[in-house]
């Protein structure tokens, strides 16, 4: 299963820092976020893309969590060459990751 | 309890005009703020105020204000905005004119100025840059603006004194909407976990319609509804923080808990530390709560004092990006887009072009996550029945920025078969470098004009 399938997700960006929240959509999932997708496979996922580290946070009363990946942005967003300099599609990345 | 409503007019600086006149026309308001002032756009106006001296504010402001100033007076809505930008004074005075052009009077401008350091710049060339991890001094000569992102202390003084328009520059976002909250429930600025809420209620307004529907539409998911018509929100904040985010009733979009969700994570770092000038902002043990139809109540952020330094954005010339675009179809697109980049790749080499970084993407294959994601959502390559080449290069200098654009042009006589919409452009790139300066550095002063 897709994390699409369960979770909803937006991308924000600061510098060449990107970070992406994933809520899950009904309460009991948010268990299964949180043993699935680690930070260490959230950084094997965007490999060709975050050269940073990634960290997770938890935000278990909304049942999301949100992860912030340090050198993600090509430089950062004003220099960055990528199509996409403020990284907001990389959510719809995060929810295509296999569960 | 007394409850104040605060709407949001904007979310960027281009954002639409026809919400926020709904919004005040219907909204039953207290204060509308505009938050128009990305990171970068301080650096651009500083330039258009350098070649004209009552320039240098929002390029929307006049076409706003013609808008919204009526409503203002009639409705008695206040309005706080960072449309000032490099200039708020100027803004001001432009107001005013436009006030006077279509006889609105009675109403008090205030201009909040001090965030606005680029001369006195030189004395901070041994203050470490965030991004880069080098001294300021490094960029001397580059340096086009530099500005503290104040906070809620100049718009809470130009509202005692009975202010109805507050024009800013470089404020934290939030600011915006926490300042009127302070100002109507007299919070004691040292309750940081009042201060918490109230940067809670401003974070989730900041960006306007992306809390009430818009950015959020995943048809089959996450359905909207009338998406082409989305309202932008209004809170309606208790005087013990709690707040209620809805909307204008009849206008598109939804607010819900998970539009909620979305955008209180959104350009968030570590959640139990959203630093902003007024105090540190706690959101972990927020609760959200549908109480009726567009109607959630958020509650329990907590906050801690805030830092002894005040962020400060220097703008500086930092690059040249030159790009290229073409387009391949039919069978075999993605082998001549392919064949397409290489050649431009070898021609660059061949003419020596000085490039710092050059990435080649495939539009429509892997543009936006390169190869490991998008290979796992596409079966063959060679199956695509069109591909854009897009190659994208950094140079010192323009002359180099161009070499790059042009040899992708080029591909319509020298390129593969069937090459077609080639677009190239280059681009004189201003970037953002942060330093921290002691609070007791900043002097905040607040003009006034009236009508």
């Amino acid at each position: 299963m897709k994390l699409k399938e369960i979770a909803h997700s937006r991308t924000g960006d600061k510098g060449n820092i990107s970070n992406i929240s994933l809520i899950a959509y009904k309460e009991e999932d948010y268990q299964l976020l949180l043993e699935k997708v680690t930070p260490e496979r959230v950084k094997e996922w965007f490999k060709d893309i975050v050269k940073g580290e990634v960290k997770r946070y938890e935000l278990p009363n909304l049942g999301a969590l949100n992860f912030v990946m340090d050198k993600a942005l090509g430089g950062g967003v004003t220099r960055s060459l990528a199509i996409d300099k403020h990284g907001k599609s990389l959510s719809s990345a995060l929810l295509e990751m296999e569960i | 309890m007394k409850t104040i409503r605060i709407g949001s007019g904007a979310g960027y600086a281009g954002d639409r005009i026809e919400p926020a006149v709904e919004l005040m026309e219907k909204g039953n308001l207290d204060y509308i703020a505009f938050e128009c002032l990305a990171e970068r756009t301080i650096a651009i106006a500083q330039e258009e105020k350098l070649k004209n001296p009552e320039k240098g504010y929002n390029n929307l402001l006049e076409n706003r204000m013609e808008k919204v100033l009526p409503l203002c007076s009639e409705k008695h809505i206040k309005i706080i905005t960072n449309m000032g930008a490099a200039n708020p004074y100027a803004a001001v005075r432009a107001i005013k004119r436009i006030a006077e052009e279509k006889g609105v009077r009675g109403l008090k401008i205030a201009a909040v100025l001090g965030d606005d350091i680029f001369d006195s710049i030189d004395k901070y060339m041994n203050y470490n840059i965030l991004e880069l991890g080098e001294k300021l001094k490094t960029l001397e000569g580059k340096i086009v603006s530099a500005n503290a992102y104040l906070g809620v202390d100049g718009i809470v003084e130009a509202l005692r004194n009975g202010a109805d328009i507050i024009v800013t520059g470089r404020v934290a976002d939030p600011a915006l909407f926490l300042a009127p909250i302070i100002y109507e429930f007299g919070w004691d600025i040292n309750d940081y976990n009042l201060i918490g809420k109230g940067i809670m209620t401003g974070h989730l307004l900041e960006c306007a319609a992306q809390v009430c529907g818009g950015y959020f539409a995943d048809p089959g998911y996450k359905d909207v509804p009338d998406t082409w018509n989305v309202g932008f929100p209004i809170a309606e904040v208790s005087e013990n923080g709690d707040v209620v985010i809805t909307k204008v009733e009849d206008t598109g979009g939804l607010v819900s808990t998970a539009t909620c969700k979305e955008q209180i994570i959104y350009e968030i770092h570590d959640p139990s530390a959203y630093i902003t000038p007024d105090g540190i902002a706690d959101f972990t043990k927020i609760t959200m709560e549908q109480v009726g139809k567009d109607r959630v109540l958020i509650k329990g952020a907590t906050g801690r004092e805030k830092t002894e330094t005040l962020k400060v954005s220097v703008g500086y010339m930092d690059c040249f990006i030159g790009e290229g675009e073409i387009s391949y179809g039919g069978s075999g697109a993605y082998e001549r887009a392919k064949l397409a980049g290489e050649i431009v790749k070898k021609r660059l080499d061949y003419i020596d072009a000085d490039i710092e970084e050059l990435r080649i993407d495939y539009i429509g294959l892997n543009s936006l996550y390169k190869d490991y994601i998008s290979d796992s959502m596409v079966n063959d390559r060679t199956q695509l029945g069109e591909v854009r080449l897009r190659v994208s290069g950094r140079t010192k200098d323009r002359k180099n920025a161009e070499l790059i654009a042009n040899e992708v042009e080029a591909l319509y006589t020298n390129g593969p078969s069937g090459g077609g919409g080639a677009m190239k452009s280059v681009k004189q790139i201003g970037s953002i470098a942060s330093i921290f300066v002691p609070r007791s550095d900043i002097k905040i002063e607040v003009l006034y004009e009236e009508v």
